[in-house]
């Protein structure tokens, strides 16, 4: 497991490096300058130059990444602004914050919002797609499907101010949605995020549902399930014990991808709900062509999504004995 | 749902006192493309200790009617008429817990594939001792014991340390071994082998072969023994059903069926097995045509579109009219006892070998 381990987190930064390069690559190819953003009126060639020279853009773009990892891994104190202790992304040419400092104000936003989300359509996506499975055919099933399938054609963007419409603005059910740190006020945490929690996870666990679902059905014709059967033991024990065991191994696959991209950044719902989370901070990146606070939630998103790969890979091992071995 | 009707007429069983008796047994599915009747009346009987063979085609019904017998066909999809009994207990109408306490436990089943039909996530000595606790109320300890002994009595070296290996470590013969284990594990009265060594090579298929003959020497069981292979139900069966299209068209002692067949069909099977000593440069004669499809069967004899003695018989009671199995000795055909002879003496016999 150790030797697993190690080896997959050395392949998940060679990954990691091989990204930050095709990022750097990409933003000196774009059209945009951030020095005439920064610029602003009157202008002169010799403000540019200058802009240039204190961004360290006039230098050459290999060296400039070689700077670029050698701050991350050991911080610098060469930047204008002040010291930027190691893991450095430098500062926000927007906002002339610390990189690393602002990705770590916005992470607990989003991680609230992913992690409760996450939960809530785990949750409610296996057990609709259990139940749907093991009463198969029937009513509940047909229902259950149904549902699925229409919540799943539907997107944040139109369920998100749709709940806002009617579970906060007309009936006044739940808070406006807004992020209040755990630790100040866990009441208001709670209440504030639970709309962005029901919407996420309705759409989320329409596709949970479905997978489970087909995923079940798909196991419970397998041999070993019918032996099982053949030795007198119960439905219900067949159906959590051997069933239900291979039935999670796609679904942990899906999981993992989805939590991985959901805390790297829930653009469109924290966009909906006006939540300050690593999504928002993305775009403002893009849009501002902010080249240290782009790399930085670019890497930071593409960490979490590596991350969480080599836990459902860790996963699979203890659901699987056959993978123990491999 | 399982249908079960039961027609006012239903033949009585002949002899109640057989261990396991079928009576007119009907299995149909439904199927996007109509009902596939898998069984169309089967009757058979079969005491304690002793072996039945079926053999058949693949699809003329021998799974089916051994899942039916242990209530393992999906409910949802399937009809079951006639009756299945047991020691006198009727199953094809028995409650799913009924069936519960008897599965494992007095009616036990190996099945033909040992990669697939053991779960890949449990060790091989949980799976074993799964069953002895779920019937006989043991701890888990003493289950776990019983399943080594077990793994031991079907001649896994070293079970103590084998037990909590998981399938995927055992080799193919070992884990039918395993299988074989499982379904003794609560000293069954009868036993079903689907095809228990088709999967294996014909080395460990002997073994195994010689390892169920010594189990059921020991525990006394009833076997059901389904396979394609005549070789192998010589050594096994002591008595023989030859199954096609759903249904037996011929029953009797393993002797008889092997040494005097009466079924063009069975005539066919043994044609096409290759033997030592034969003439190499003779080829092997193929029952000509494909097995029907049960969503539309033939009319008359279900074999007689694959039948070449159809023109001894007279008129045209082939296609017409479905020749029935009579009790013990018997075979579902139309030629009279004296054809049969004749064409399996002067005809069969000598291109035999």
């Amino acid at each position: 497991m150790l030797r697993f381990l190690v080896r997959r987190s050395l392949g998940a930064l060679v990954i990691l490096i091989l990204l930050s390069i095709v990022a750097f690559l990409l933003f000196f190819g774009m059209p945009r300058d951030p020095a005439l953003l920064m610029c602003g009126k009157g202008c002169t060639p010799a403000n540019i130059a200058n802009i240039h020279h204190v961004l360290g853009l006039d230098k050459s773009i290999p060296e400039q990444y070689w700077i670029f990892l050698h701050n991350l891994v050991l911080g610098s104190n060469d930047f204008a602004q002040g010291p930027c202790p190691a893991p450095c992304f430098g500062y926000s040419y927007h906002t002339n914050e610390q990189v690393w400092a602002t990705l770590m104000d916005r992470l607990p936003t989003t991680l609230s919002l992913t992690l409760g989300g996450a939960v809530c359509f785990l949750i409610l996506g296996l057990g609709t797609g259990l139940i749907a499975a093991w009463k198969r055919g029937t009513l509940v099933d047909k229902t259950f499907t149904a549902g699925a399938m229409v919540i799943s054609s539907m997107q944040i963007y139109f369920l998100g101010p749709l709940a806002l419409a009617i579970l906060v603005y007309q009936t006044h059910i739940f808070d406006k949605p807004a992020y209040n740190p755990i630790s100040n006020d866990p009441v208001g945490w709670f209440t504030g995020l639970i709309v962005p929690w029901v919407v996420l996870s309705t759409i989320f666990a329409s596709q949970y549902t479905r997978m489970s679902r087909s995923s079940m059905i798909e196991q419970l014709q397998e041999e070993h399930v019918r032996t099982a059967r053949a030795k007198g033991m119960s439905s219900r024990y067949v159906f959590f014990r051997y069933a239900w065991r291979g039935s999670l191994i796609p679904i942990i696959t899906i999981f993992g991808i989805d939590l991985g991209s959901l805390l790297g950044g829930a653009i469109i719902t924290e966009y909906t709900f006006g939540l300050p989370g690593l999504g928002r901070l993305a775009v403002d990146a893009v849009s501002f062509s902010d080249l240290p606070l782009l790399l930085g939630v670019m890497l930071f998103s593409a960490t979490m999504i590596l991350l969480c790969n080599i836990v459902v890979d860790a996963a699979y091992a203890f659901i699987d004995p056959r993978v123990r071995l491999a | 749902m399982t249908t079960v009707t039961k027609e006012a007429g239903a033949p009585v069983p002949a002899d109640a006192g057989a261990f396991l008796s079928v009576r007119d047994l009907h299995v149909s599915f439904k199927t996007e493309d109509g009902v596939v009747k898998a069984v169309d009346g089967l009757s058979f009987d079969l005491e304690r200790g002793r072996t039945l063979g079926i053999v058949g085609e693949s699809g003329s019904g021998k799974s089916v009617t051994n899942l039916t017998i242990l209530g393992l066909h999906n409910p949802q999809f399937t009809t079951v008429e006639g009756e299945i009994l047991l020691e006198g207990q009727e199953l094809t109408t028995a409650r799913e817990s009924q069936l519960e306490r008897l599965r494992g436990n007095k009616v036990a089943m190996i099945f033909q594939d040992p990669l697939t039909a053991l779960s890949p996530y449990y060790t091989v000595g949980r799976q074993i001792a799964e069953p002895f606790m779920k019937h006989t109320g043991a701890s888990k300890k003493a289950a776990w014991a019983r399943a080594v002994e077990m793994l031991g009595k079907v001649g896994i070296p070293n079970p103590k340390e084998r037990a909590s290996d998981y399938p995927h470590q055992f080799s193919g013969g070992m884990r039918q071994r395993a299988m074989i284990a499982m379904a003794l594990v609560c000293d069954p009265d009868l036993l079903i082998a689907d095809e228990p060594t088709t999967a294996l090579d014909v080395t460990v298929q002997a073994q195994i072969l010689d390892l169920l003959k010594d189990l059921q020497q020991e525990f006394g069981s009833a076997i059901i023994f389904i396979t394609h292979d005549l070789g192998v139900i010589a050594d096994m069966a002591d008595d023989i059903m030859v199954m096609y299209a759903g249904g037996a068209v011929e029953r009797g002692t393993t002797a008889e069926v092997l040494r005097s067949p009466q079924h063009p069909y069975t005539w066919g099977l043994l044609n096409s097995m290759p033997r030592l000593d034969s003439d190499l440069s003779a080829p092997l004669a193929p029952i000509p045509g494909t097995p029907p499809s049960l969503l539309n069967p033939p009319s008359g004899c279900r074999f007689h579109p694959r039948c070449t003695f159809q023109d001894r018989v007279d008129g045209n009671r082939c296609v017409t009219e479905r020749p029935l199995l009579a009790p013990d000795r018997a075979s579902a055909c139309h030629l009279t006892a004296e054809q049969k002879h004749t064409i399996f003496v002067e005809e069969i016999r000598p291109r035999l070998g």
